[in-house]
């Protein structure tokens, strides 16, 4: 009868709290890294956007860390996280389509502080400011031609100081020179991509000039020549992706490497790409996974998983290379709606071990401080 | 709200039958005599000989139905067994239906005997459809047990019946009105009107009319144990809708005619997905659905003949605008569909126990979008089926072929997806052990084709993809018995054990990034069910009379897609395990009281069946009181709702928090 009344009464008790949940991979000793930030973004409207962490030195990977270094924040980390990165003693998580950026104490993952930015994509630092970019721009009379922006936050008090407007649909950035360089995509402008860099002046913070690249552009990876690697998408149909070479020494376009890349990782010379492109004839997705060395200019090899493992992967998203170790780590966001695996590579491209992530594990932040432990 | 008075007038015999909302249909040998629009008068020869369905079929009709509290045939239907609602929340939210985890796409939804179409995403908002003039609301898994039907009517794994009322004059009397008004929670007005005029013996009007608005706003709470406990407001679910509905009917020796006109034009909210930082939206949806729609049935000798034909066009007007709230881009896009539907359905009595059915149907679909890159689809499809039913001593037998051509068209220059033909079977058993036991099989074998999305919309669409096909087999027993007791005076009990196959489940792909996804056909999913129902009536002392209704549904849906995945053999997405619902009806005197409770259990959100995806079982009760007032010379009848009563907050779906306690009160005019 109190059974009957409690059901009734509908005294079901509250939503579970998700703790993180831990397991023992193996380690690998290094001198200054101490581990990495994954942050999984999560499918839209989910609110799964989730943060891992592995510590390098006793092989322990953490998932799940944020709820439970942060119990009181309201709909834990978001929606869709989209890049992660450290400057000085924070740890800051873009948050796409919860419209913010996470700024969190990188010895702890403890919650710091948070900047409101719509729409916001990547992140980068210059010089005790960060620049983020964002496709929210000011809204024109055409409201299909609103242009994106380029926000620079003190990374100190975490206001928001200056505004530039870019191009369509703005995507990853490199700083070099006293210069911000802002790959645009346009991607939600079909057919009428964006194809331009915007080049940003960082002492008057306006647009000096854009160089024309190509359609749909996304990533990008400076290297120590001073040239920048950035990706276009194509559009899907008879433009492919594709990888152009920028000089920033004369902000021209100098090579096309004829590559396809969903997604980048520069450590010095190594160049590592992966890349998933549907095929209408075989109804499946062909993967590539190729690594370029942009001080010789020449492919190293078209598969740098070099023991099969590649086969069990379905969507590569996030890669990522150990800068000390020059291990590789790849991720699996498979079907997007179900947890994706984290795998790790030997420089030599064998298998060393794999790991179960959230959904969609796609950035990384490596850090040289270690992450207070507090259980779970 | 109540639709009492007219039925109650027409037969003793038949309130008992339909008002208590008994969902056993009548024999399968006089169901293949009738046709799905049964008349008021048939019924009632029905209602002498009640026994079961060689179909399970449940069903919620008249008075039993308006009970239950439920703002639209969506809210109705979650009392039946086997059935999930998706329902994204307050009056205006989507809320479509999955018939035995096969998938929202596989359910074929009828309105007064025509299917509602929508060949653009295949998928029927069943919120949209008002309780105020409906007459039935019936379930049929596998398809309806009757072979003398249209093609279309054999071609869904299962399917809803709408019913909408059917005007019903005794001698003397020449029109009805019924003037409702509700109104409550969530700023909900909602003024209806019926109006049934008697032309002649032969011919009669019935014209409807509604109106509805609600601003959808509703608190909700997140309370996370040791950790957040939010409230906010739910925010963009408002809706303005008017609904104009007329219809003629005639009578004709041995036949019957009728025609509908249909009119729904909407403005609504899109509440969306509650996340961190973005607890409201501002995109907004325009809708306006009109159609038209005609039936004609003869009876000769030993021959009959049902026509059908309809033609609708379908508007929706999709706006985000970054000027009302800054984090959206732009989209503003314009769907038109438009849908012809022609039906020949004949039968012939080649004795007494044994009929052949042969039925045609051609349905014509077009969209037009204003997306780039759009290919303007047509479909043309044709259904034949053949079906024949037969009476061997206590054994009743059916069996149907259909067969489905479907051809598209596109602006040239563009491919298309080719030529599909396809047959499909069905067979259905049915053994009457003794008077109150039957036992009852079938399977059947059906496919949905790809949606014109699915096939055709810019970036995602695949002109490659194969139907869907699913196999359901299924096995069941029902008992009926009337009581000359005391207080028991009838019960009935339906149970179903079933084992579905979904194959080449069309499901969306990630490709080359986050925002290039494509359909294509890969999912397996095996469905292991049992669905019971079970309905007693009573009569108390001190003239208390009473209905209970009890519903049970377990499932086990799970995913067989890909041996190496992690997850498989998990439970689908949203499919809980247990499920049901109990009602209780009671009347006394002028009085009327209606208790119903809902229970979904446990689920994941993902086939991930892990705490992460872990969704909070939901239970909700509703309470009612009502009336009756006899005024002038009609009835007025009062009624009070309390929804939701103990307040609970819950999610069906993912990110879209469901309202608490809410309160209607209805005050309805009927003569």
């Amino acid at each position: 009868m109190l059974l009957l009344l409690c059901l009734l009464a509908g005294c079901r008790g509250d939503i579970p709290f998700l703790h993180s949940e831990e397991e023992q991979l193996q380690p690998v000793q290094h001198r200054h890294i101490r581990g990495f930030f994954l942050l999984n973004e999560g499918n839209m409207g989910s609110n799964k956007a989730s943060l891992d962490f592995f510590d390098v030195g006793s092989g322990k990977y953490q998932r799940n860390i944020y709820p439970t270094r942060n119990p009181g924040i309201v709909k834990e980390l978001g929606d869709v996280g989209n890049d992660i990165a450290i400057y000085g003693s924070k740890l800051y998580a873009v948050i796409n389509c919860s419209h913010y950026v996470e700024v969190m104490d990188v010895h702890t993952g403890r919650h710091v502080g948070s900047i409101d930015v719509l729409n916001c994509r990547y992140i980068v630092f210059h010089d005790g400011k960060a620049y983020i970019s964002s496709y929210a721009g000011p809204v024109q009379i055409d409201p299909n031609a609103r242009p994106g922006k380029v926000v620079e936050v003190d990374t100190t008090s975490l206001k928001i100081t200056r505004e530039v407007v870019v191009g369509y649909q703005p995507e990853e950035m490199v700083i070099t020179g006293g210069k911000l360089y802002v790959a645009n995509s346009g991607g939600y402008r079909y057919p009428n991509y964006d194809t331009t860099v915007s080049v940003v002046d960082l002492r008057t913070f306006a647009v000096d000039h854009t160089i024309d690249v190509a359609i749909n552009l996304h990533r990008m990876a400076l290297d120590r020549y001073g040239r920048i690697y950035i990706s276009s998408r194509g559009d899907y149909y008879d433009v492919k992706a594709d990888v152009y070479v920028v000089d920033t020494k004369t902000d021209r376009v100098t090579r096309r490497l004829d590559i396809p890349a969903s997604e980048m990782c520069l450590v010095g010379d190594s160049l590592y790409m992966t890349a998933v492109e549907w095929s209408y004839v075989t109804q499946s997705n062909t993967v590539s996974y190729t690594l370029y060395d942009v001080g010789r200019q020449e492919v190293v090899t078209r598969n740098f998983i070099t023991d099969g493992t590649d086969r069990q992967i379905k969507i590569p998203y996030g890669v990522a290379v150990d800068p000390e170790t020059c291990d590789v780590y790849v991720c699996d966001a498979k079907d997007y709606v179900t947890p994706g695996t984290l795998y790790c590579f030997s420089p030599a491209g064998k298998l060393r071990w794999k790991v179960t992530t959230g959904d969609i594990p796609a950035h990384f932040a490596f850090t040289t401080v270690p992450l207070e432990d507090v259980g779970n | 709200m109540c639709r009492q008075t007219t039925m109650k007038r027409a037969a003793g015999r038949l309130c008992v039958f339909l008002v208590t909302g008994t969902w056993l249909l009548p024999s399968a040998r006089a169901q293949s005599r009738l046709d799905s629009l049964q008349r008021l008068d048939e019924v009632v020869i029905e209602a002498q000989t009640p026994v079961k369905e060689v179909i399970p079929a449940q069903r919620l009709a008249g008075d039993g139905l308006q009970r239950l509290g439920a703002h639209s045939v969506a809210d109705a239907i979650r009392y039946f067994s086997g059935v999930q609602i998706k329902d994204y929340g307050g009056v205006g939210g989507l809320k479509t239906v999955n018939i035995r985890s096969m998938g929202t796409n596989h359910v074929g939804v009828f309105y007064d005997g025509i299917e509602l179409g929508n060949a653009q995403n295949g998928v029927v908002d069943l919120g949209r459809f008002s309780l105020d003039n409906m007459e039935a609301v019936t379930l049929y898994n596998g398809q309806k047990s009757a072979i003398f039907q249209p093609a279309k009517d054999f071609s869904s794994a299962g399917s809803i019946y709408l019913q909408t009322r059917t005007p019903f004059f005794r001698d003397d009397e020449r029109q009805h009105l019924k003037a409702t008004l509700k109104g409550g929670s969530f700023g909900t007005v909602n003024p209806a009107l019926v109006w049934d005029h008697k032309l002649s013996d032969r011919l009669s009007t019935s014209l409807s009319g509604e109106y509805l608005y609600t601003t959808g706003r509703y608190r909700f709470t997140y309370r996370v144990a040791d950790s957040y406990d939010t409230t906010a407001v739910r925010r963009n679910g408002d809706v303005q809708a008017v609904r104009l509905e007329g219809g003629l009917f005639g009578s004709l020796p041995r036949g019957y005619w009728r025609t509908k006109a249909y009119f729904y034009r909407s403005e609504r909210g899109y509440p969306g997905a509650v996340v961190k930082n973005k607890f409201s939206h501002e995109d907004r949806q325009w809708d306006m659905n009109a159609f038209a729609q005609g039936t004609y049935k003869q009876d000769f000798a030993r021959y009959s003949l049902l026509l059908n034909a309809k033609y609708a066009y379908d508007y929706l007007h999709y706006l985000a605008d970054p000027n009302r709230d800054a984090a959206l881009m732009y989209i503003n896009n314009h769907y038109h569909q438009r849908e012809l539907y022609l039906s020949a359905a004949q039968r012939y009595a080649l004795t007494d126990r044994w009929d052949v059915s042969l039925s045609a149907d051609y349905q014509m679909n077009a969209l037009n979008a204003d997306l780039v890159d759009f290919v303007y689809p047509r479909r043309h499809t044709g259904l034949v089926a053949a079906a024949t039913s037969l009476r061997v001593g206590r054994v009743d037998l059916q069996a149907s072929v259909l067969g489905t051509f479907v051809t598209e068209r596109v602006k040239s220059g563009s491919a298309s997806a080719e030529d599909r033909h396809e047959w499909t079977p069905t067979a259905v058993l049915a053994w009457r052990l003794t008077d109150e036991w039957t036992a009852r099989a079938f399977y059947k074998r059906i496919f949905r084709m790809p949606t014109l999305n699915d096939l055709y919309y810019t970036f995602i669409g695949n002109v490659s993809l194969n139907p869907e096909f699913t196999s359901q087999y299924n096995v069941g027993a029902t008992y009926a018995r009337t009581f000359s007791g005391r207080w028991l005076r009838r019960v009935e009990a339906q149970a179903d054990a079933y084992y579905n196959e979904v194959e080449d489940k069309i499901v969306a792909m990630p490709t080359s990034n986050f925002f290039r996804w494509t359909m294509v056909n890969l999912g397996k999913v095996e469905i292991r069910g049992i669905d019971v129902a079970a309905q007693a009536d009573w009569l108390l002392p001190g003239g208390v009379s009473l209905t209970s209704r009890l519903n049970y549904t377990f499932q086990r849906a799970q995913d067989f897609t890909d041996p190496d995945d992690s997850y498989y053999g998990g439970q689908i997405p949203y499919i809980p395990r247990n499920s049901g619902s109990a009602t209780l009806q009671a009347n006394w005197r002028r009085w009327e009281a209606n208790y119903s409770f809902i229970y979904t259990g446990e689920r994941y959100s993902s086939r991930a069946n892990i705490p992460a995806n872990y969704v909070l079982p939901w239970y909700t009760s509703d309470f009612s009181v009502a009336r009756n007032i006899p005024l002038h010379r009609g009835t007025l009848k009062c009624t009070l709702e309390v929804n939701n009563l103990f307040n609970q907050q819950y999610e069906v779906v993912m990110s879209y928090p469901m309202p608490g306690t809410n309160v209607k009160a209805i005050v309805q005019y009927a003569f």
